[in-house]
């Protein structure tokens, strides 16, 4: 099998302050993580590199920095990791984000699996795992939480769904996108960190990938935020007491008359 | 304060103490509660690696020493004693085989130990000889290619648990500590069994347990070193494992000074933090104090063994004396910062001030230490006339 999982190094929101006046994170000082998600990302390509072997590429896109998010991975027994860092990348929305990975991925060649975390914690679009998925057109499934079968170049995954879960075939290459009911993330081991700490990164700029330069960084980017607000609080609902259910409907019915409703 | 760790130890260091946070911590009273084996936390330290520390890299390890044991065992006990101990009695089991096992024995069960595939301990204690361990009553008889051991071993540390035990028998037993020899016994061996489990006052979810030896056969290729060895191997072994017991005990102590720390800015008493109260203030200092320079000393000691130092009794003695008291005091007076709260089972203060104790009593109780110190001082007198 060969696997890539896509990260994302984000601000350890746990750590991060809101500026009152802008309403935007304040991120000097605050410390970098991977996300969150990603971690289960990086642990479901392991648990398929146990048992069928193979090899796992990860990927990020990021500033120079994010490097110590994919020696991270080194540490858990990631086998490759590649950083796309360039100027021209920067500012990228989730399509421009997509495409560039997209191309990134085209240019390492065969893959059987691609793995994504379901969102990232800073952005929360869940956009990117579908959005390379689309680019590279091959099928994809969202909120995977568990792998139940890889065989006959195909893999067969649950997906969840707020009422229980989908069974769910696709042929490969796929891109799935993983939720944390896959299994708790393995912890490093010494030799791993020793081994990540000495491994020199792969970086891959612009000039390295096939790309059009319109589609990537900020010109390739037609999202753009018009204001950023903390949502009104809501007040809380109202639960209608009662002895029985047929009291509650009673209640309810009578409420409801009173506002007008009814 | 800086220890100057080397870049392999600072890795070792912050594993060990990210898988305490993360992993242990958060699971420390229900293991305790349970009093059950921490099987899962055992495999996630073998899985990364924390076994292998001490062991040389030609049986699987990573090449470190006693200095690199301790980090781990200390960071390991900032968040449970007990799975700190499972751990730690690995290595006491390991260091005779290690120390005193031909290269073919080191061979067969170190790359093992060093996996942590296999859990080892250490058999010396006997209902009737703790301190007094020259006066062991368990048997070993040599007939033809193997021997055949008689007897029971008491509160062993991983019994039942470990694969690969060392045991300390008597050949001779008029002979005292010249007639004792030590042997590697396999768990599975025919006639070797295990006994009652104890339930103790800390350490609960480690495993302290007796093994008994009925008619056991044990292969004489698991002689360690020669007959008559058994008691030095012993002493040779406790010598180096003491800085552990130590590290323990100094681990034990920073978790309660962290947790006392931390209670002392938010719990507001008299419109005040407690942390503002300079009776509070001052007990935070003194213990903060008393676990930098039991550190100080562990690690020193650690160094001094790992350096090749052949005279190390009473340094190991000194570590071991001191830190643990420390730990129990520190740990009292965490108890007594928490106030009512550090009495409950709801904090993580009351389990550490129960499981401190035991760093005064085994590996040799406190006083055998000072005896062991005290003696080494008088000679040293003696010999300076
Ligand atoms: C939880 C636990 C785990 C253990 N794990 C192991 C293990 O893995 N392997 C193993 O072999 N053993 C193990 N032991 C045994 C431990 O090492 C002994 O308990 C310890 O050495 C003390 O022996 P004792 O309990 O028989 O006390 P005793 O020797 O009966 O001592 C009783 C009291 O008398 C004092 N005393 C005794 N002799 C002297 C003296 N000469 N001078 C001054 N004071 C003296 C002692 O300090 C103590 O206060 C374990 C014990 C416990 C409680």
């Amino acid at each position: 099998m060969n696997l890539v999982v896509l990260i994302k190094q984000v601000p350890d929101t746990t750590d991060v302050k809101i500026d009152r006046n802008t309403n935007t994170l304040i991120r000097e000082g605050v410390s970098s993580i991977v996300n969150p998600f990603d971690m289960y990302a990086v642990e479901q390509a392991l648990q398929i590199r146990d048992e069928h072997g193979g090899k796992i590429t990860c990927i990020t896109m990021g500033p120079p920095q994010a490097e110590t998010a994919l020696r991270e991975t080194l540490a858990l027994g990631v086998d490759e990791t590649i950083l796309l860092s360039d100027r021209a990348f920067a500012g990228a929305d989730t399509l421009a984000t997509s495409y560039t990975l997209a191309k990134a991925i085209s240019e390492l060649g065969e893959f059987d699996l691609i793995i994504c975390g379901k969102q990232a914690i800073d952005g929360d679009t869940a956009q990117v795992g579908p959005g390379i998925a689309e680019h590279l057109d091959i099928p994809h499934v969202t909120y995977v939480s568990k792998v139940e079968e890889i065989a006959n170049r195909h893999i067969h995954v649950r997906r969840m769904t707020e009422e229980g879960y989908d069974v769910i075939a696709s042929s490969l290459p796929a891109l799935i996108t993983v939720v944390k009911e896959i299994g708790e993330p393995r912890m490093p081991s010494i030799r791993g960190t020793i081994k990540a700490r000495k491994a020199s990164i792969t970086t891959w700029t612009a000039k390295d990938l096939k790309i059009n330069e319109e589609m990537v960084g900020l010109s390739g980017s037609p999202t753009q935020v018009m204001r950023i607000f903390a949502p009104e609080i809501r007040p809380g609902g109202e639960i209608i007491e009662g002895d029985s259910p047929a009291e509650k409907a009673k209640n309810l019915i009578s409420r409801l008359k009173e506002s007008h409703i009814l | 304060m800086n220890y100057f760790l080397t870049e392999e130890q600072q890795i070792i260091k912050e594993l060990s103490g990210k898988i305490a946070d993360e992993k242990i911590a958060p699971r420390a009273a229900e293991f305790d509660e349970a009093e059950e084996f921490p099987w899962d936390l055992i495999k996630i330290l073998a899985e990364s690696d924390l076994f292998a520390v001490w062991v040389p890299e030609e049986y699987g390890g990573l090449g470190g020493g006693v200095f690199e044991q301790c980090l781990v065992v200390e960071e390991l006990s900032r968040a449970c004693a007990a799975v700190a101990v499972s751990y730690a009695a690995s290595a006491l089991g390991g260091f005779p085989i290690l120390l005193f096992g031909t290269d073919e024995q080191k061979q067969k069960f170190m790359p093992d130990i060093a996996s942590g595939s296999k859990l080892a301990a250490f058999a010396l204690t006997e209902p009737d000889a703790g301190s007094d361990a020259g006066n062991i009553r368990t048997t070993a008889t040599r007939n033809e290619d193997h021997y055949v051991l008689n007897g029971t071993k008491q509160w062993i540390t991983n019994g039942g648990e470990a694969d690969i035990y060392t045991v300390i028998a008597t050949m001779n037993p008029e002979k005292g500590p010249r007639g004792m020899t030590a042997f590697i016994v396999e768990k599975g061996t025919p006639g070797f069994d295990f006994g009652k489990k104890e339930k103790k006052m800390g350490i609960r979810s480690s495993s302290t347990r007796e093994l008994i030896f009925k008619d056991c056969k044990v292969p004489a290729c698991n002689l360690l070193d020669r007959e008559g060895k058994g008691f030095l191997i012993a002493m040779r072994t406790l010598d180096r494992t003491r800085p552990g017991v130590a590290a323990q005990a100094v681990g034990i102590a920073q978790g309660a000074l962290d947790k006392a720390a931390e209670y002392a800015t938010t719990r507001v008493q008299f419109g005040k933090k407690i942390g503002e109260f300079q009776a509070i203030e001052h007990m935070l200092a003194d213990m903060a104090t008393q676990i930098e320079a039991a550190r100080s000393l562990v690690y020193n000691v650690a160094w001094m063994i790992d350096a090749g130092e052949r005279n190390i009794s009473k340094a190991s003695a000194m570590a071991k004396l001191f830190a643990s008291d420390v730990a129990m005091k520190v740990t009292c007076d965490a108890v007594q910062i928490f106030g009512g709260y550090g009495y409950m089972r709801d904090y993580p203060v009351e389990k550490m001030m129960r499981d401190a104790k035991i760093t005064q009593i085994y590996e040799g109780t406190n006083q055998i230490q000072r005896s062991i110190i005290g003696s080494a001082v008088v000679k040293e007198a003696l010999r300076h006339k």
